[in-house]
C-alpha cells in the first residue's frame, strides 16, 4: 500500500510516498537518488548500507520505509556542510583510510556517530562499534586509527 | 643498495589520495549508480543443478510478463568468450555446468517486473553425473564437463587436452630431478588442499550494455579491465573494436574477480535484442557467490629431496587447480603457479605439473596473487615440515635455500641484480618478532611463532603494454590520462606523484581523469598482476618527459637558448644557472604569444607507453624462458594465541616485510600491507565454499560464508618496507598489490605447530579444525574420527 511519510532528511523536511515493502535503502537509493549509500547484501550482513536514524548507525536494508516516519535520516551526503568537511570526514582522509571506497560511506557515518558518545573513544570502542560493517580492502586498521584520531582531536 | 635518486619531492611521500573527496562525500560514481534514459533491468534464472542437460526452456508466460521487453535463452547467444580459452557460453547452451550457471535472462522496465517474470520460467533437466572433486575428473571415464575442448580456440602459451576434463597442461622441468632424489639424504612428501572462495568484493558485478541498430556497442561496467572488455567482445562478436565504448567508473572491490571479462557481453546481446535500449544487470549477493566467477581451488602433491646440511636438491611438484565449469581465465592462474612453482628458493632440479582442470564448480578466474596464496600455503607449509625432519631451524633453512640474486628459477632464469631480496626480508621480521626466543604464555592458552616467505611475478602476455597522456591547461595545470583503473589499490595517486615528480609540478595541480573511457583514454593491458604501478608509471614517465621536451622546444625558441640548457622546475622553465632568467609554466604549455600576438608552438599533450621488455612463451615442454617482468620478494612472522578449547586463534602480533623497490606513497603501502594481510588471514582462517552431495553451494551469503571483520584483525602488525630498487622501475619500484595477501595464514599454521604441535595440511583453518587437531593429537586418533 502507498502511504506517505515525513521524514527530515539531512537536515530538510521531505514528504515521501512510500509502498509497505520498500525498505529504507530502496527508498533511499532508488527514490530520492541518494546513491552515497550502498547497497552490498539486502540481508544485515555486510553493513555498507549504514546510515544514521535518529542519530543511530541502522542498516538502511533492514529497515522498512514506512518505519522511519518522522524521523531524522543523516545520509553521508548530509555530513558535510557550507563547502567544508565533518572532522570525521578529514581525518579519514588525513589517515588513508579508505581504498575502492564503497564501504567508506557506512563507517564515516558509524565514526561520525562515534564521535558523539562523549569519551572513551579508544580502539577497542571504535572495532566494536564497526564490527558489523565489512571492508574487504583496508584490514580495518587505518579506519580504526581515523576514528580514534578524530576523537582524541574532538 | 642505496636509492638511486634521494632528492625527490612527491615521489616517496604520503600525499592524500587523489580520489578521497569523492569517496568521503558519498559522491564517488560506481556503474550501479548510473541511470541512463530508457535503462531497463535484468534478473537472471540459474540452474539448480550442477550437471544437466537442458531438456526444454518454457518462456511463453514470461515474456507476456507485465513489463517484459525480452526473455533471452543460450541459443540466441551462438557465439563462445574467452580471454585464454574461448570456453564460455553468455548463458548457457545445451547443459549447464554448474548450479548457479545463468540459463536465462529476463529483461523487463523495472527490476520488480523482470524478477515476476523470472518466476514463470520453466526450464527441464535431466541430470547428469556431476564432477565434484579435481582428483576425480582426472580419473579415467570421468564424465566431461567440456566434451567440445578439442575444438576452443586457445592462446598459444596453454594446452588444453581434449577427451579430458584438463583445461590447460603446465609442464616445467629444470636439472635433473631423479638424479636431485638420489643426491637426497632426505626426501619427503605431503598433500595439501584449499577449496574455492570467493573474492567477496562489496560492490557485486555490475554492468550495463547498449547494442544500437548502427552497430554501436556502449558499456558502462564495473569491469577492472575496459580495454580487455573491449578486445574480446570484438572478438567474440566480430565488431570492430573502434565501434565499441567500454566506460569504468570507480570500481567498488575487483580482486582479480573483475579482470578478464565477465557479463559485459550479456548485457549487450540483451540490448540488441530490446532494440538498443540499455540493459543493466547488477547481481545479487547470492549470485555474487554462484554466478560470479570465483577463486579455483587447490589440491598439491610436493616431493622434496634435501642434504642433511639443509640444501634443496630436488622438488616434484603437481598442482591441480579446480577451474570450475569453465577455465577461460583460470588456465593462466595455474600457468603461473607452474612457473614460480617452488617460492622464493633455489632449487637446482625441479618437475612440475600444474593442471587446471574442470569440474561442476563455479567457473574460476584471477584472485589477488594469482595462484600464489593457493601454492605458497603448500610450499611453505613444507618448507616448515622438512625443516624439523632435519632437525634445523625454520628460518635458517629458508636463509640456506633463499633464491638470491645470480641464483636461477624454476624456468632458467639468472634473477637479476636488482631483483628484491627474499634474504633481508626474511631476516627483517624474524628480528622484529624475536625469533628464538620462546613467547611468554597466559595461563591455558599456548603461544607460537611461525614464519613464511613469498614471491611473485606479473602473470601476462609476454607483450602487455600500458599508455598515458599528459594535457597541459592554459593555467599550467594538467590532466592524467591513465588506462588503469582505480579498484583502492591507490594507483591514480601514485601514477599523479609521479607525474608531478618529472614535471616538478605540485601534485594537487594535476588531476588524474577519475574514469576510463576506451574512446579516449589511454590503453592498459589489464589492472591486474601488481604490474598497474611498475608498467603504468613508465608510461608515465615517458609521458611527462615527452611533454617536458615539449615546453622545452617552445621555451628554447622564445628564450634563444638550447634545449639542453632550460631547467623545469616549480612550475617555471629558466635558463639553467640563471633563475632569473626564464617562463612560467603557463606562458608555455599552450604555446607562447608575442605581445604582437603571434603564437610559437601549441598545446602541450604528453603521451608514453611502457611495454614488458625481453619476456618470452616458455617452452611448452619444459617450462624454460622469460615469464617475469619483476619478481617481488617478502615474508610474514607472527606470534598467535590458541585457546584448546574452543580452537580460536588470536594473532598478538604480525610483522610483514616487502622488498617493493620504492614506496612511491607510504601510506598507500600501509594500507595495501594491512588490507593485503587480512584478507590472507580472512581466506585462510574462515573461508571456503561449501557443497552438497550434488554439488550445490550450501554457504552463498556473508551469514554463512564470514570474511574477517574489525575484530579479527591482527593486536599489532608492523610493516617493513625494504627498498633495493629495481632499475627498470619508476623510481625503483616494483609494486605491492598482491605481495601483501600472501603466505600470511601460512605463517599462522607454522606458529600453530609452534604453540600445540599440530600439523595443518587444508585450508580453511577454522577454529572447528583446530579444535579437531587438538582433539586427535590428545586422544591419539586420526583427525577424521574426532566427532
Amino acid at each position: 500500500m502507498l502511504r506517505s511519510i515525513k521524514v527530515v532528511l539531512n537536515g530538510v523536511e521531505r514528504t515521501v510516498d512510500v509502498e509497505d515493502h520498500w525498505t529504507l535503502l530502496w527508498l533511499l537509493r532508488e527514490k530520492l537518488k541518494l546513491k552515497g549509500t550502498k547497497h552490498g547484501c539486502d540481508r544485515g550482513d555486510c553493513g555498507i548500507c549504514t546510515v544514521l536514524v535518529n542519530n543511530t548507525p541502522v542498516k538502511s536494508c533492514l529497515v522498512l520505509a514506512p518505519e522511519v516516519n518522522g524521523a531524522e535520516i543523516l545520509t553521508i551526503e548530509g555530513l558535510a556542510k557550507e563547502g567544508s568537511l565533518a572532522p570525521i570526514q578529514k581525518s579519514f582522509i588525513e589517515h588513508s583510510a579508505l581504498q575502492c571506497g564503497i564501504c567508506t560511506a557506512a563507517f564515516v557515518l558509524t565514526g561520525h556517530w562515534l564521535l558523539q558518545q562523549g569519551d572513551g573513544v579508544d580502539r577497542k570502542r571504535v572495532a566494536e562499534a564497526i564490527d558489523g560493517i565489512l571492508c574487504r580492502c583496508t584490514g580495518y586498521r587505518q579506519i580504526i586509527e581515523a576514528i580514534v584520531d578524530a576523537a582524541r582531536k574532538k | 643498495m642505496k636509492n638511486f635518486r634521494e632528492d625527490l619531492k612527491y615521489v616517496g611521500k604520503p600525499v592524500p589520495r587523489v580520489d578521497s573527496y569523492e569517496k568521503i562525500l558519498g559522491v564517488a560514481e560506481y556503474t550501479g549508480d548510473i541511470e541512463l534514459p530508457g535503462m531497463l533491468h535484468t534478473k537472471l534464472v540459474l540452474s539448480p543443478y550442477a550437471h544437466a542437460k537442458i531438456k526444454a526452456i518454457h518462456t511463453e508466460k514470461a515474456r507476456k510478463a507485465s513489463g517484459v521487453v525480452a526473455v533471452a535463452v543460450g541459443d540466441d547467444f551462438p557465439f563462445r568468450v574467452g580471454l585464454y580459452v574461448n570456453d564460455r557460453n553468455v548463458l548457457a547452451r545445451k547443459k549447464v555446468r554448474w548450479a548457479g550457471e545463468p540459463v536465462v535472462a529476463v529483461v523487463a522496465e523495472t527490476l520488480e517486473q523482470a524478477y515476476e517474470a523470472a518466476e514463470l520460467i520453466e526450464v527441464e533437466y535431466e541430470p547428469l553425473q556431476p564432477v565434484l572433486d579435481v582428483r576425480d575428473a582426472l580419473k579415467p571415464g570421468a564424465p566431461l564437463v567440456h566434451e567440445e575442448l578439442g575444438e576452443y580456440a586457445h592462446s598459444p602459451a596453454f594446452h588444453p587436452i581434449p577427451g579430458t576434463n584438463i583445461a590447460s597442461r603446465f609442464t616445467l622441468k629444470k636439472g635433473d630431478v631423479e638424479l636431485g632424489f638420489k643426491q637426497s639424504d632426505v626426501i619427503l612428501e605431503n598433500e595439501f588442499m584449499m577449496p574455492q572462495v570467493s573474492h567477496v568484493p562489496l560492490e557485486t558485478h555490475t554492468s550495463i550494455g547498449q547494442y544500437m541498430p548502427d552497430g554501436k556497442i556502449k558499456i558502462w561496467t564495473s569491469a577492472q579491465s575496459p580495454f580487455t572488455v573491449r578486445h574480446i567482445l570484438s572478438v567474440s562478436l566480430g565488431v570492430p573494436e573502434h565501434k565499441i565504448s567500454v566506460y569504468v567508473p570507480y570500481i567498488g572491490g575487483g580482486f582479480g574477480g573483475k579482470a578478464g571479462i565477465n557479463f559485459e557481453p550479456l548485457v549487450v546481446m540483451l540490448s540488441k535484442m530490446a532494440g538498443g535500449r540499455p540493459v543493466k544487470l547488477e547481481l545479487t549477493r547470492e549470485e555474487q557467490f554462484i554466478t560470479a566467477p570465483v577463486r579455483q581451488g587447490l589440491y598439491a602433491k610436493l616431493k622434496t629431496g634435501v642434504k642433511r646440511s639443509g640444501e634443496i636438491m630436488a622438488e616434484k611438484i603437481l598442482y591441480v587447480y579446480d577451474a570450475g565449469a569453465y577455465a577461460d581465465y583460470g588456465v593462466n592462474v595455474g600457468r603461473a603457479a607452474g612457473y614460480s612453482c617452488t617460492g622464493p628458493y633455489y632449487v637446482p632440479n625441479v618437475e612440475t605439473e600444474s593442471l587446471t582442470v574442470y569440474t561442476n564448480h563455479p567457473w574460476g578466474t584471477a584472485f589477488r596473487g594469482f595462484g600464489h596464496f593457493e601454492f605458497l600455503w603448500a610450499i611453505e607449509r613444507q618448507m616448515d615440515l622438512v625443516a624439523r625432519e632435519l632437525g634445523m631451524d625454520p628460518v635458517e633453512f629458508r636463509l640456506k635455500n633463499a633464491l638470491l640474486p645470480g641464483k636461477t628459477t624454476p624456468t632458467g632464469e639468472v634473477l637479476r641484480e636488482d631483483a628484491g631480496r627474499i634474504d633481508e626480508c626474511i631476516r627483517a621480521v624474524a628480528s622484529r618478532i624475536d625469533w628464538g626466543k620462546k613467547p611468554v604464555a597466559a595461563a591455558g592458552k599456548p603461544r607460537g611463532k611461525g614464519i613464511a616467505a613469498l614471491w611473485k611475478a606479473p602473470a601476462m602476455p609476454p607483450n602487455a603494454s600500458s599508455a598515458a597522456f599528459i594535457k597541459f591547461n592554459e593555467d599550467g595545470t594538467a590532466e592524467l590520462l591513465l588506462g588503469i583503473t582505480e579498484i583502492g589499490q591507490g594507483a591514480e595517486t601514485a601514477l599523479a606523484q609521479i607525474a608531478a615528480e618529472e614535471l616538478g609540478l605540485p601534485v594537487e595541480k594535476i588531476k588524474v581523469v577519475p574514469f576510463r573511457h576506451t574512446d579516449v583514454s589511454p590503453y592498459s593491458w589489464q589492472t591486474v598482476a601488481s604490474r598497474g604501478l611498475f608498467m603504468d608509471g613508465r608510461a608515465v614517465q615517458m609521458a611527462a618527459r615527452d611533454a617536458k621536451n615539449q615546453i622545452f622546444d617552445i621555451a628554447s625558441q622564445v628564450l634563444r637558448v638550447s634545449k639542453e640548457d632550460l631547467v623545469l622546475s616549480d612550475e617555471r622553465v629558466h635558463v639553467r644557472g640563471r633563475p632569473e632568467v626564464g617562463l612560467e609554466l603557463r606562458q608555455l604549455v599552450n604555446g607562447y604569444v608575442y605581445p604582437n600576438g603571434n603564437v610559437v608552438g601549441g598545446p602541450v599533450i604528453g603521451r608514453g607507453f611502457y611495454s614488458a621488455a625481453r619476456l618470452t612463451y616458455l617452452d611448452p615442454e619444459t617450462g624454460q624462458g622469460y615469464p617475469a617482468l619483476k619478481w617481488t620478494f617478502g615474508a610474514h612472522a607472527v606470534e598467535v594465541e590458541v585457546d584448546p578449547d574452543t580452537g580460536m586463534v588470536k594473532v598478538l602480533k604480525l610483522v610483514s616485510a616487502f622488498d617493493i623497490g620504492k614506496a612511491i606513497n607510504p601510506a598507500i603501502v600501509l594500507g595495501q600491507a594491512y588490507g593485503g594481510a587480512l584478507q590472507s588471514m580472512s581466506l585462510g582462517l574462515l573461508e571456503g565454499y561449501f557443497y552438497d552431495e550434488k554439488g550445490r553451494m550450501l554457504n552463498p551469503n556473508l551469514t554463512d560464508y564470514k570474511i574477517a571483520r574489525a575484530s579479527d584483525i591482527p593486536e599489532e602488525h608492523e610493516v617493513i618496507i625494504i627498498e633495493n630498487p629495481q632499475l627498470d622501475g619508476p623510481f625503483g619500484a616494483r609494486g605491492i598489490g598482491e605481495l601483501s595477501m600472501l603466505s600470511v595464514e601460512t605463517a599462522i599454521a607454522n606458529a600453530l605447530y609452534d604453540a600445540i604441535g599440530i600439523d595443518l595440511k587444508n585450508l580453511p583453518i577454522t577454529a572447528e579444525y583446530i579444535w579437531k587437531h587438538i582433539q586427535a593429537k590428545k586422544e591419539k586418533i586420526p583427525v577424521e574420527a574426532v566427532t
